[in-house]
């Protein structure tokens, strides 16, 4: 391909390809503080390339590939090419990772041990994950947690942490000195911008952490807690994994024994202030 | 072998000779691990050079695979055993195809092979009694369009594909190896006849069979995709039971031809190699259509074999009605 960004994102090595500079010069900037993958060898490649040769010049699309596809996914305008890097490498973990279980979670970190926020798009985990990991958390990963089945340990994979529509005001206004990529207008989500993960989340990505909250956050609702019980802890985290089934045996044992050693509360909270003094509060009673 | 190689032929010969995968750059790694996902080999290729000391990054990427295969080897038994329980009442016995045959008789071609559907044979003229019995046990029908579904019950050598309510796995029931539009006509009954059971009540083609069949599937129907998959299952067939029979069981199926190019050009790839034709070359470049990134490559090429697959697939006045229909019932972009 004629344009080429390899970079490793905790344990995970990408290969990215493009037919165009843009969105690799993009990925290049954001992804500077990144190693590369271990021993030159990724563990997922991705392309992004046009349909058609014109169609490099003429309303340039990207189409997303890669080592693992959808049938139908739709292309992204240019511009937004850099959204579609990002949906690619998610989908490699989401349909291609067998080593780790893969949750759909945020995670932050205290002392060795793991936060883990899960929950619908919008129930703020991203938000929530960009504001702890600015006041002494550290940011593991805004949108997958990776469990060890031989361990139990979660693995970071702090990605850029994706920013849509009302969180981007928020979190630009928690984080004033973060650094943030360009923002992308009227994409199929909506208007997206990423937040680089602090220098100590990056320093720190090797080192995985122990499992010892898991929060199910809804955002828009006045300040409530309750106990969730592990049958209902386990079929959320079914439903919030990609490759829970793929995985078999390894997949169960792994999932289960986080059901049995990890307590779970859902909280609602009406704004991120609010959610995290719940979150300190929760933590502290452990 | 360095990063030159920049098409399947790299794949191949690592697989044929594992050893020479030591000296391969991290680039050639690279693009040894994307063309085996590509052609849904690198399961086998995990197995194959399982015990080598290769980078550590690699020594992860096919440990995953060897463990996924493992897991898909479990799925696609699983499968086959829910199969065999639904047709239990029905009497027919249950004859497996290609990869979940390879993997209930344990055979070396199953050994890391990626399986998607569960592909079984039974006598067509128990069909409808399978159909119903299938449905019954949660089945359903994946084709809604009725132009598919008559095409497949008039034409093809196939029920239209179904998927379980809750496993959400495919299963494609045939009552022959080529369609009946084909020119060839394989003996479907003695192909039942001779089937062996390799585990209870899971039956499985002969060997020469399975070979026969394999060749059907490369050369008499498809656009050879997957083709690599394929003689890597021909060339381990050859390996583990030999070729005693094998001309006349083709002949007798009316497919000597295509068994001859099969054992050929699985030689060629994976074997001590073979004396190739003018015909055999272009296939080969088809075959080892692929690059670095695990991209399809020579499009011209694999433009001549889709259409070779439809033309081999029916009569010239049927094709252009077929691709007629086809055509105006595509979303238009």
């Amino acid at each position: 391909m004629r344009h080429v960004f390899s970079v490793r994102i905790g344990p995970v090595g990408f290969r990215i390809g493009s037919d165009w500079r843009a969105p690799i010069a993009h990925l290049e900037s954001l992804y500077a503080g990144y190693p590369a993958p271990q021993g030159g060898v990724p563990d997922f490649n991705v392309r992004l390339f046009a349909a058609r040769p014109w169609r490099r010049f003429v309303r340039p699309a990207v189409m997303i590939g890669g080592d693992f596809v959808l049938p139908e996914a739709a292309p992204l305008p240019l511009a937004q090419g850099l959204l579609a890097a990002e949906m690619a490498m998610n989908l490699q973990m989401a349909l291609g990772q067998r080593h780790y279980l893969l949750l759909h979670a945020s995670v932050v970190e205290r002392d060795g041990r793991a936060l883990l926020m899960t929950g619908i798009s919008g129930a703020g985990k991203s938000t929530l994950a960009a504001l702890l990991g600015a006041r002494g958390w550290r940011l593991m990963g805004d949108e997958f947690a990776l469990v060890d089945p031989e361990t139990g340990a979660i693995h970071a994979f702090p990605r850029l942490v994706s920013l849509k529509n009302d969180a981007i005001g928020v979190v630009e206004a928690g984080v004033p000195d973060g650094r943030f990529g360009p923002l992308l207008a009227g994409t199929p989500k909506g208007d997206i911008r990423h937040l680089v993960p602090d220098s100590a989340a990056l320093a720190a990505m090797d080192r995985p952490a122990i499992p010892a909250l898991i929060l199910f956050p809804r955002f828009g609702f006045e300040p409530a807690e309750r106990d969730v019980l592990p049958s209902e802890v386990f079929v959320r985290l079914t439903q919030a994994s990609t490759n829970y089934v793929a995985l078999g045996e390894r997949g169960f044992e792994a999932l289960t024994r986080i059901v049995k050693t990890v307590p779970a509360r859902a909280i609602d909270y009406p704004d991120t202030e609010s959610a995290i003094a719940q979150v300190e509060a929760l933590w502290a009673a452990l | 072998m360095g990063g030159a190689v920049k098409d399947g032929w790299l794949l191949a010969r690592a697989l044929r000779t594992p050893g020479n995968t030591l000296a391969l750059d991290s680039e050639g790694w690279t693009a040894l691990i994307a063309m085996a996902r590509a052609e849904q080999m690198i399961g086998t290729l995990a197995w194959r050079l399982e015990g080598l000391k290769v980078p550590g990054a690699v020594a992860r990427i096919l440990a995953d695979a060897r463990a996924s295969a493992d897991q898909g080897r479990i799925a696609a038994l699983w499968e086959a055993e829910a199969a065999r329980r639904a047709l239990a009442p029905t009497g027919v016995k249950l004859v497996l195809l290609k990869g979940t045959a390879f993997v209930a008789a344990g055979l070396r071609a199953g050994e890391g092979r990626s399986i998607g559907d569960l592909d079984i044979l039974v006598p067509r003229d128990r069909l409808d009694a399978v159909e119903v019995a299938l449905l019954y046990a949660g089945w359903e029908w994946v084709k809604p369009d009725p132009y598919d579904d008559a095409y497949y019950r008039q034409w093809m050598h196939e029920l239209p594909p179904l998927i379980h309510r809750d496993r959400d796995r495919m299963i494609d029931v045939h009552h022959t190896i080529l369609p009946i539009t084909a020119r060839i006509t394989p003996d479907a009954a003695g192909l039942l006849a001779a089937a062996v059971e390799v585990a209870p009540g899971l039956f499985a083609l002969s060997p020469n069979d399975m070979l026969v069949h394999a060749a059907a599937h490369l050369f008499a129907d498809g656009d050879l995709a997957g083709g690599m998959r394929n003689l890597w299952d021909v060339h381990c067939l050859v390996e583990q039971f030999g070729t005693s029979g094998l001309e006349d069981r083709a002949a007798h199926h009316g497919l000597s031809r295509e068994v001859a190019r099969a054992l050929r050009l699985a030689a060629a790839l994976y074997g001590d190699g073979a004396t190739l034709n003018l015909a055999d070359r272009l296939y080969l470049r088809r075959l080892t259509a692929r690059d670095g990134w695990g991209r399809a490559t020579r499009p011209a090429t694999r433009l001549g074999f889709y259409v070779r697959s439809h033309w081999l697939r029916m009569p010239p006045a049927m094709l252009a009605r077929h691709l007629w229909t086809k055509w105006r019932k595509a979303p238009k972009s």
